[in-house]
């Protein structure tokens, strides 16, 4: 359980949409335990690189080495079972279901598997989960409405419902697209910390931000996106004082 | 397999079950107590249990159901005119065979989702149609349909004794089902109790949650470790095996088969009995079943007399064009009734008749608690 382990190898990926070169000759490796941020500007690549991490897109060429195995090629939710979830940047949540059972949803994915014909049971019957679910709604402040339907939400609280999401699950590397978009300084402020208390527990990041404070509280290390390609890698302070980053990513070298 | 349900569950159960039960006292004053018609209600009311077990929860509707009605059906007579009259084997059999039926149907037809899947199974259904008139009669016997006859060996049934001198009936251990008694009524009204029962279970299940996690957002749930085809698979065969009952019950009240069970107005119907009740409700389709089984009956039962006689008081000029168009709508012109009433169900109650009865039971509510209170909790905008 070194801290020095790699988690997740992305290697070499290359990916084009037609002649559009969303990633090309990407190299990005994570560390067990560490939250590694990607920044960059709109359009660079970088949920891209998320779907490619998680079986949603396959890459052109290259690789995605998950805990020394290769997970490209897999189905979406043998990803999932390896224990690598994904927070959408369009929130992707069961808008039909109230928010209760949005949890409860991947609790059941976590201890039942990929299939599970339970039809015996009942869900009220399932006080583990139910009360395993209440509690991570009540760490993002979603608990007073548990009885809700998940489309009324506003789209911060729909992502905070699904950090809740994807958290219930314990995953062993959690990606995050942009999770604090659209939410208030407060709601991001609590994320920030809910994050970092997570963070403590030893799981491992990949966020998406655009957001610098957010960024800077959290991340070990950063990885800069443009144009589909690496352009910096290190830690925060190293990435701060980059010229190449300040240029392609803050539109010129700062004043 | 008792444990975990409500209280208002099992409330729900025991007046359902009541209602079932007590229909021939129920459905007196309104002319429907025959064992002929209540039967008929309680096989359609079980074929769209299990419809609405898919298009409910997962959202997948399926146009080619009544293949698995069919299916059921020639299973049960086979089993009469083979082995023996007693409907056990023959409900067996009938569910036997819809299930395996069902796995090959949903393995193929679930590789697609929306449009595609509806024609799938739309197309599959036509198939079994047409087959059962051309290749399939030596199993189906084409158009006659299949029946008993005297020359059918019944060779469980001739171990104990001989046969009689008239074609047999179906019978339950000793009980005559398909004599039209009440017999047949009761035994589909039990099975129609116990289906609807499996059913509250499965809607209150983790696997009826998963169901319905999936026709909210099916993406979600790929990426949130779900294998989600055997799950649409298990729903598809429970469901398809809802209707191989009902076909097999079908049988076992009237021991013929034909082809005409699986013809695509059969799966439309069970389409239209759903979404008429309220699509994803427990009890919505078995309303639906038994309204248009009523008013099928009804109605199809009209002709131009009846008009004429309901008419007679009128004046002549003003009496003959009435009855020339209402008559466009009953007897065999009922299912043009079925269509409008449908159309108007699906424009103005989308969720069916059970969201119907919600609204009155909301508005009546209201009026209890005083309009007043509404009036200031929602005041008028201003200009
Ligand atoms: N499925 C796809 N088909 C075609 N083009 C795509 C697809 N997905 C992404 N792209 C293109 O690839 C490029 C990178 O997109 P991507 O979404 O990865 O950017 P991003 O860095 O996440 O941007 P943002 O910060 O706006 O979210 C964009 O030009 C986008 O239009
Ligand atoms: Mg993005």
């Amino acid at each position: 359980m070194s801290m020095s382990n790699v988690v997740l190898h992305v290697a070499d990926v290359h990916k084009s949409f037609g002649g559009l070169k969303a990633l090309s000759d990407v190299d990005l490796q994570v560390m067990e335990g560490t939250t590694h941020a990607i920044i960059g500007p709109n359009g660079a690549g970088k949920s891209t690189l998320l779907n490619v991490c998680i079986g949603r897109i396959p890459p052109d060429t290259g690789a995605v080495v998950f805990d020394g195995e290769v997970i490209t090629g897999k189905q979406p939710h043998e990803i999932n079972q390896m224990g690598v979830v994904r927070v959408f940047q369009t929130p992707e949540i069961f808008p039909d279901l109230t928010l209760l059972q949005n949890v409860m949803v991947p609790a059941f994915a976590k201890r039942d598997g990929a299939f599970r014909l339970n039809a015996i049971q009942t869900v009220s019957n399932q006080h583990d989960i139910r009360d395993e679910a209440e509690h991570w709604l009540e760490d993002v402040g979603l608990k007073d409405q548990k009885d809700m339907t998940a489309a009324s939400l506003s789209r911060g609280d729909k992502r905070r419902l699904e950090l809740a999401m994807g958290l219930i699950q314990r995953p062993r590397l959690l990606l995050l697209d942009e999770p604090t978009a659209g939410m208030s300084r407060h709601d991001t402020n609590s994320t920030i910390d809910l994050l970092r208390k997570i963070k403590a527990r030893g799981m491992t990041k990949i966020i998406i931000e655009h957001d610098m404070h957010v960024v800077f509280s959290l991340a070990d290390r950063i990885s800069v996106l443009a144009q589909g390609q690496i352009i910096a890698d290190g830690t925060p302070d190293e990435v701060k004082g980059n010229p190449k980053v300040q240029e392609a990513y803050l539109g010129g070298p700062r004043q | 397999m008792f444990k975990g349900l409500s209280r208002n569950d099992w409330l729900l159960l025991a007046g359902f079950s009541a209602f079932v039960l007590l229909m021939p006292i129920i459905l007196q004053p309104i002319g429907a107590a025959y064992p002929a018609l209540m039967q008929k209600i309680c096989i359609f009311g079980i074929f769209a249990i299990g419809f609405n077990i898919l298009f409910g929860l997962t959202g997948y509707l399926s146009f080619g159901h009544a293949a698995f009605l069919g299916v059921g059906s020639y299973a049960a007579v086979w089993s009469f005119k083979l082995f023996t009259m007693n409907i056990i084997p023959a409900l067996l059999m009938a569910l036997v065979f819809t299930t395996i039926f069902a796995v090959a149907i949903g393995y193929i037809s679930l590789r697609r989702s929306g449009i595609y899947f509806s024609i799938l199974t739309l197309a599959f259904a036509q198939m079994c149609y047409n087959l059962a008139y051309s290749v399939l009669t030596p199993l189906t016997n084409g158009e006659t349909g299949l029946q008993l006859t005297l020359k059918d060996p019944r060779w469980i049934d001739a171990m104990f004794h001989e046969p009689g001198a008239g074609l047999p009936r179906a019978t339950l251990f000793g009980i005559d089902t398909s004599g039209g008694g009440l017999g047949g009524f009761y035994l589909c009204a039990i099975a129609l109790i116990v289906c609807f029962f499996f059913s509250v279970r499965i809607f209150r299940s983790p696997f009826g949650m998963m169901l319905r996690a999936i026709k909210s957002n099916q993406t979600r749930m790929r990426y949130t470790g779900f294998n989600t085809r055997p799950y649409l698979l298990a729903a598809f065969v429970i469901s398809g095996a809802y209707a191989g009952l009902a076909g097999g019950l079908m049988a076992a009240t009237d021991p013929l088969a034909g082809a005409e069970r699986m013809q695509w107005t059969a799966s439309g119907e069970v389409v239209l009995m759903t979404i008429l009740g309220g699509v994803g409700t427990l009890v919505g389709p078995v309303i639906g079943a038994g309204v248009i089984k009523y008013f099928e009956n009804i109605f199809s039962s009209f002709g131009d007399n009846t008009l004429h006689g309901v008419f007679g008081f009128l004046p002549d000029i003003i009496e003959q064009p009435l009855v020339s168009f209402l008559s466009l709508f009953v007897g065999e012109g009922w299912n043009l009734t079925l269509g409008v009433v449908f159309m108007l169900i699906v424009i103005f109650l989308p969720g069916g008749i059970m969201e119907g009865l919600r609204r009155i039971w909301s508005r009546l509510n209201r009026r209890h608690d005083g309009g007043e209170k509404i009036a200031v909790a929602q005041p008028q905008p201003a200009e």
